[in-house]
């Protein structure tokens, strides 16, 4: 396999705290990988470092062996780098159909969609798909702004995979969302990767990333502290002192670990 | 086959059309020419701040810029004064358009409160400077070409070319919230850093879209100037002017097609009627604060969305009322969530 998305020695620092210190990530062509760690360990600064959204004080990102340091998060997307945010972020006032034809637009030139009126009937059939695959088509004229919390997340994924992007990076994906919603979406991570799909997904829910993920990275104080199978990466002891500040592999901690995050 | 929404927008623009021709008094014509103005430019701001959440307060920059160009480039150019003049008012247009690019690429690079604050010191630049520059005739303003049309008729091309206008900039605001273009514009209304992590270019989206309205509040501006003949810098770059194309957006529904329209139908016939008929220049204010007051307790989102809302509930109403009537069954195809 291939390295598809890398970071390496990522630093970034808000004023005197040090969300990250020289982090080191790497994401294999289609696989399915699991950013875990404990509250402020940065990951989530670290998704914002790779879309673009805050600019590393040091480091690299690369993209299909391509410096993408530093891009600006509209040409990240138009990469090929797609990602949600960790509270779902969607356009309220606007139809839930009208939320995933904004995002189809990102392979045509601005000035190409001031000309144009009204997306094409393929456009709209190829969001209507996406819909259809999380299983949201029948609320496609509701303003997106009266929809459930699961029903966001749903339609935020959707609409990072209309625009087809390669690689998938999803901020707590099951965080607030009950189990049912939690397996629905684990079966849509696992389809679209067995289709090609790479993932890099953070996630406070273990079952859910030691179920999903094929390899796991684990962060902590602003570094990667082990990257591994989860098999290995749940025994490692360095990964149970950072999670449980040293303690057992009980499953009651661990539920613990997700009723915090 | 015509559809319904589209009959009443012929009706509409029919009966704008019949008003001279049945009204034929000067004074209610003028009356006529000063609302289709207003009714262009709340448009033309909607277009821009009413899609995409960021509230200009500087409309009167591209205003004076029409109105002084066509008052400039008609005196040095010596031009007969008469029809011919209505070819400068695309120039005012492109005009503001110029002075849009500048204004727009240093006002939108900040958000929300601050992007307000920003227009209204870019405003006062240029009031300033149209009072202080020679070329602009200073405080005592520019005198334009004098037209000699008779009185009974003077207002009537006037009218109708303000009409044209109204008409042209409703058509263009009714492409670009069709357009993708438009759906940009509304996605950065909503949330705009997450509309750039789509891939929208938001800072291109946002020029253009402040741009395009420049260009039609400054041919607004171009034909008020050829209207009135004398322009004063204090008048066309006016903060008055600036808060009435926002407050009449406000008030007839904010990002609506209808709305800005209305409200400018609304609050520029009822200023200009009170004021002529009352000669007292500040008793619409009074009237304004109320109706202001009304709308805000009554119809906070403004009088298109009240209605049109109130029209979605009764249609619901009714389907709910047949849902029932017909069994169970189609109850649980209209609700219902996955989660």
């Amino acid at each position: 396999m291939t390295t598809l998305l890398k970071a390496e020695n990522i630093s970034r620092s808000f004023g005197g705290l040090k969300a990250l210190s020289g982090c080191n990530l790497a994401v294999e062509k289609g696989s399915i990988t699991g950013l875990i760690g404990p509250n402020g360990s940065g990951k989530t600064t670290l998704f914002n470092v790779i879309t673009g959204y805050v600019k590393p004080d040091a480091g690299q990102v690369t993209f299909e062996g391509a410096d993408i340091t530093g891009f600006e998060p509209d040409k990240v997307f138009a990469r090929g780098i797609g990602r949600t945010f960790q509270l779902t972020r969607i356009f309220a006032r606007m139809t839930v159909l009208e939320n995933m034809l904004v995002a189809i637009q990102h392979d045509e030139g601005w000035l190409r969609g001031l000309a144009r009126s009204k997306s094409s009937r393929a456009e709209v059939d190829n969001a209507m798909e996406w819909l259809d695959f999380v299983g949201i088509t029948r609320l496609a004229d509701l303003d997106a702004g009266s929809l459930s919390y699961g029903q966001r997340k749903l339609l935020e994924l959707a609409y990072v995979l209309v625009a087809n992007p390669d690689v998938i990076l999803l901020d707590e994906p099951a965080g607030g969302v009950n189990l049912t919603l939690i397996n629905q979406i684990a079966d849509k991570i696992r389809t679209l990767n067995e289709q090609g799909k790479t993932f890099l997904i953070v996630e406070h829910n273990m079952e859910f990333v030691m179920n999903l993920c094929h390899t796991v990275t684990v962060m902590n104080q602003g570094c990667d502290l082990v990257t591994g199978k989860p098999a290995d990466v749940r025994s490692n002891p360095l990964v149970l002192d950072a999670y449980l500040g040293g303690g057992d592999d009980d499953e009651d901690e661990e539920v613990e670990v997700v009723a915090h995050g | 086959m015509l559809e319904k929404k589209n009959l009443w927008w012929l009706l509409g623009a029919a009966a704008l059309a019949a008003f001279p021709l049945i009204v034929t008094n000067p004074s209610d014509t003028s009356i006529g020419v000063f609302t289709l103005l207003f009714m262009a430019c709340a448009t033309s701001w909607n277009m821009f701040s009413g899609y995409s959440g960021y509230i200009a307060l500087g409309s009167s920059v591209f205003y004076g810029c029409g109105a002084y160009t066509m008052a400039l480039i008609s005196i040095h150019a010596h031009m007969a004064a008469g029809a011919a003049m209505f070819w400068l008012v695309p120039v005012g247009g492109l005009v503001a358009m110029l002075v849009a690019l500048p204004f727009g690429w240093i006002a939108l690079r900040v958000r929300r409160h601050t992007f307000v604050v920003i227009t209204i010191a870019v405003f006062f630049i240029f009031q300033l400077a149209a009072i202080n520059f020679n070329f602009t005739g200073g405080t005592s303003g520019l005198a334009l070409p004098f037209i000699q049309w008779g009185f009974s008729y003077y207002n009537v091309p006037f009218y109708y070319v303000a009409l044209g206008l109204v008409i042209f900039v409703t058509f263009v605001s009714a492409g670009v919230r069709r357009s993708r273009f438009g759906l940009q514009l509304l996605a950065i209304r909503d949330d705009e850093d997450r509309a750039l992590g789509l891939g929208v270019k938001v800072t291109a989206v946002k020029i253009a879209g402040f741009t395009m309205s420049a260009f039609t509040i400054g041919m607004a501006g171009a034909v008020y100037a050829m209207f009135i003949g004398q322009i004063y810098p204090q008048f066309v770059f006016d903060p008055v002017f600036d808060i009435s194309v926002a407050l009449m957006a406000f008030l007839g529904g904010l990002g609506t097609l209808a709305g800005p329209l209305l409200g400018a139908l609304i609050l520029e016939a009822s200023q200009q009627y009170l004021t002529v008929s009352f000669s007292n220049g500040s008793l619409y204010l009074i009237l304004f604060g109320a109706l202001f007051l009304i709308v805000i307790m009554f119809m906070p989102r403004g009088i298109v969305v009240y209605f049109k809302e109130r029209v979605k509930r009764s249609a619901a109403t009714k389907v709910a009322n047949l849902a029932e009537a017909s069994g169970p069954a189609t109850i649980s195809s209209a609700g219902g969530a996955p989660s």
